[in-house]
């Protein structure tokens, strides 16, 4: 236990991404299983009427690809599968690029899709909560240009999107503020707008009581949430192939939270 | 009037942006509209302030040869090529500077995009380093924090089932965790969300009405 | 599995930069510095120019040379203060002057006038969340918690009483207008209970947020650099 005590953590590093890294490399195939709260914003979609018109406010930039990417994709897939027209905003600083990319490469896997008439990226505002809320007086008026600088008003899809009246559900991914919660207060709870969210792991928890009162009505936290929507609508992509990594450097944080508190209390008997 | 005139348009506005929560007729929405619309774009403004602010300590820095100046020129170089492509790219494509294809994209998604995610992604490491060094379980208050992380670390990816899948399910890893996360963990995370409404609430009024000045700083 | 190294220069920088900026974890050097500094350039430049082209120009530069040509949203409409919702016309000179007036606090002297348009924004969101969190948090989260405690089972049961003791011991472990002395010290150290196995499980989850973060960068060089596949 006297190395453990004085161990220089560049070890820790080392092993926690040996850890990471051989998974990637040789998956072990763990089992998912699907919890309620992803099933609850897999059911929201499919709720949803076929052909209807969906507004999804990707909320993220690109520090939380790994957790945002995932989910935004197999929702957006989920989506055109049902003919559902899209119309996609960003409030984050740093996510239009990224945006853009992942939803042009998504749009790309359904041929027939075609940007304007059946999805559209309005991009970035700043203002936060102030978009939201201008939103909810028109789309357009918050957004009069959209991401690839045409005019809103133009586009085929945009000629029935008037205010939030005209969604039966928000798609919201978000890393964090603005995202979800602004979204709920703002949004579901003045302009009643049915909502589901894919957020990332670090916020998850404080989303349950927005589960629980039924403001949220389904809930993806995290790469596990992504890879388990991935697996319930029978795909995999990287959050699945992520698990296996995932599941071992959780054990090993576990570890070195036994182990580090086992060495304390050793050393603490030999003082005594 | 330095201080006087903007704590009257706060509260003014303040009050009046409450007031068009319950008053739908256009008096009251459609002003309340522009204001939003007008602080969207002061928003806006005051990034591209932090933007020249940043260069302006930089230069500054560079001046006075502070530590890592030459590392500084870098900075401000690479912020001027960033403005300037930007600037040529948005007039190319009338606003469309992110558009496939335009170098401000190429600087986005191979120069930012890639080096913010790998500065996030060393947490993964730190958080390791410190459950070793410094997560210290000393009394029960810390013991139950440590034993419901382990226990939501574990039960929330499939490895956790792997551990328990021989016990009776409801002491799996994966069904103590979705029932800390939905009962416990949900009561102690309502009563932080109710908590902080009222808080919110009572410094949103504070600001409001003139209360709380801190955002005028200055001594004037 | 079989190696396809990316031939795409991009791939090439990208992976180099993730490559510099993991090299801080041996310890601080030139090339993480490097690393660092550029990126916090591209980062300020990129700021700058993403919001004066997606939204200085489009919501108030346009609309303005639209409204001085006499014309806006509405084309039935004319005329340079004919305005209306989301068609503010000439009224958005009010909102430009608001603007240029923030960088009055690089310039000394005449500093003060930037509070104005502090001013209207710190109005207009303190009003924003006064009413979104009332609405949003307090009145449907208070709604949301009076449930039933008796349920069809008795783990529903046991369940709901755990909740229901949770939520107002850790609401009184705030009430700090009382000393916590005697039942209100009692429930408000069960409500920290309560409270640390929340964070636990926040601290759980963030653990979750980190790894996956590696787990990112990682997939990248793995597949995209290295195309092992």
């Amino acid at each position: 236990m006297k190395w453990l005590e004085n161990l220089d953590r560049r070890w820790i590093f080392l092993v926690m991404g040996l850890l990471v890294f051989f998974p990637l490399l040789f998956p072990l195939s763990l089992p998912l299983t699907v919890s309620k709260e992803v099933l609850g914003f897999r059911d929201g979609i499919d709720k949803v009427p076929n052909g209807s018109t969906v507004l999804m406010s990707c909320d993220y930039d690109p520090s939380a690809i790994p957790e945002m990417v995932p989910m935004t994709r197999t929702a957006m897939r989920h989506l055109l599968s049902k003919d559902c027209k899209i119309v996609i905003t960003v409030l984050w600083n740093a996510g239009p690029g990224l945006v853009d990319s992942i939803t042009r490469e998504t749009a790309k896997e359904f041929p027939g899709k075609v940007y304007g008439t059946d999805w559209i990226n309005l991009g970035y505002k700043a203002g936060n909560e102030a978009v939201m809320v201008v939103m909810g007086q028109g789309i357009a008026n918050a957004f009069p240009r959209d991401y690839t600088g045409g005019d809103t008003r133009r586009f085929p899809i945009m000629r029935n999107v008037r205010d939030y009246s005209t969604f039966p559900l928000l798609v919201n991914i978000s890393a964090g503020y603005p995202g979800t919660k602004e979204w709920v207060q703002q949004v579901q709870a003045r302009f009643h707008l049915p909502m589901v969210a894919g957020v990332t792991a670090v916020s998850a928890p404080e989303f349950y009581p927005y589960l629980q009162s039924g403001q949220l009505q389904g809930l993806l936290g995290g790469m596990a949430g992504a890879a388990e929507y991935e697996k319930s609508r029978g795909e995999s992509g990287s959050a699945t192939k992520g698990m296996d990594a995932q599941s071992l450097g959780h054990v090993f944080v576990a570890l070195c939270i036994v182990l580090g508190n086992l060495v304390r209390r050793s050393k603490r008997r030999e003082t005594a | 009037m330095k201080r006087e005139l903007p704590l009257l348009m706060t509260a003014v506005i303040g009050l009046f942006m409450i007031l068009s929560f319950f008053v739908p007729h256009q008096w009251v929405s459609v002003p309340a509209d522009f204001l939003q619309a007008t602080a969207i774009v002061v928003v806006a403004f005051g990034y591209v302030l932090g933007g020249a602010n940043v260069l302006r300590i930089n230069l500054d820095a560079i001046s006075k040869r502070s530590p890592d100046w030459q590392y500084k020129i870098l900075l401000v170089v690479s912020l001027l090529i960033t403005v300037g492509v930007g600037a040529l790219d948005g007039i190319a494509h009338d606003g469309g500077f992110l558009n496939q294809g335009t170098r401000s994209k190429w600087i986005y998604d191979t120069i930012y995009s890639p080096m913010s995610a790998t500065l996030f992604s060393l947490l993964a490491f730190f958080i390791a380093s410190a459950a070793f060094r410094a997560f210290r379980i000393r009394t029960v208050e810390a013991g139950l924090l440590a034993v419901a992380a382990l226990i939501v670390m574990l039960g929330r990816v499939p490895v956790g089932d792997k551990f328990t899948g021989f016990l009776p399910d409801a002491l799996h890893l994966s069904v103590m965790q979705d029932w800390i996360m939905n009962f416990p963990q949900n009561a102690a995370k309502r009563a932080i969300l109710i908590g902080a409404a009222l808080g919110v609430m009572a410094t949103g009024l504070r600001v409001i009405l003139g209360i709380e000045r801190s955002y005028l700083s200055g001594e004037d | 599995m079989s190696l396809h190294i990316s031939t795409d220069f991009a791939v090439w920088v990208a992976a180099a930069l993730t490559l510099f900026v993991f090299s801080f974890l041996y310890k601080d050097n030139p090339l993480y510095k490097f690393a660092e500094h550029l990126f916090v350039g591209v980062s300020g430049g990129y700021y700058i120019i993403l919001n004066f082209w997606t939204v200085i120009y489009p919501n108030l530069i346009l609309p303005l040379g639209k409204a001085f040509r006499g014309t806006g949203v509405n084309a039935a409409h004319t005329g340079m203060f004919a305005a209306e919702v989301g068609d503010y016309r000439g009224f958005l000179i009010f909102t430009g002057i608001l603007g240029l007036l923030l960088f009055t606090r690089l310039m000394g002297k005449i500093g003060w006038l930037s509070r104005w348009p502090l001013a209207v924004i710190i109005g207009v969101y303190a009003g924003i969340k006064t009413t979104g969190f009332a609405q949003g948090d307090f009145v449907a989260q208070v709604q949301a918690s009076l449930q039933p405690i008796l349920m069809p089972t008795i783990g529903g049961t046991i369940s709901a009483i755990v909740f229901t003791v949770g939520l107002i011991t850790s609401l009184l472990f705030f009430f700090f207008s009382r000393e916590h002395k005697g039942a209100l010290g009692v429930a408000s150290k069960l409500g920290i209970y309560f409270l640390m196995v929340g964070f636990g499980a926040g601290y759980g989850y963030t653990v979750m947020s980190r790894i996956s973060l590696l787990i990112g960068r990682f997939q990248f060089l793995l597949e995209n650099w290295l195309g092992l596949r």
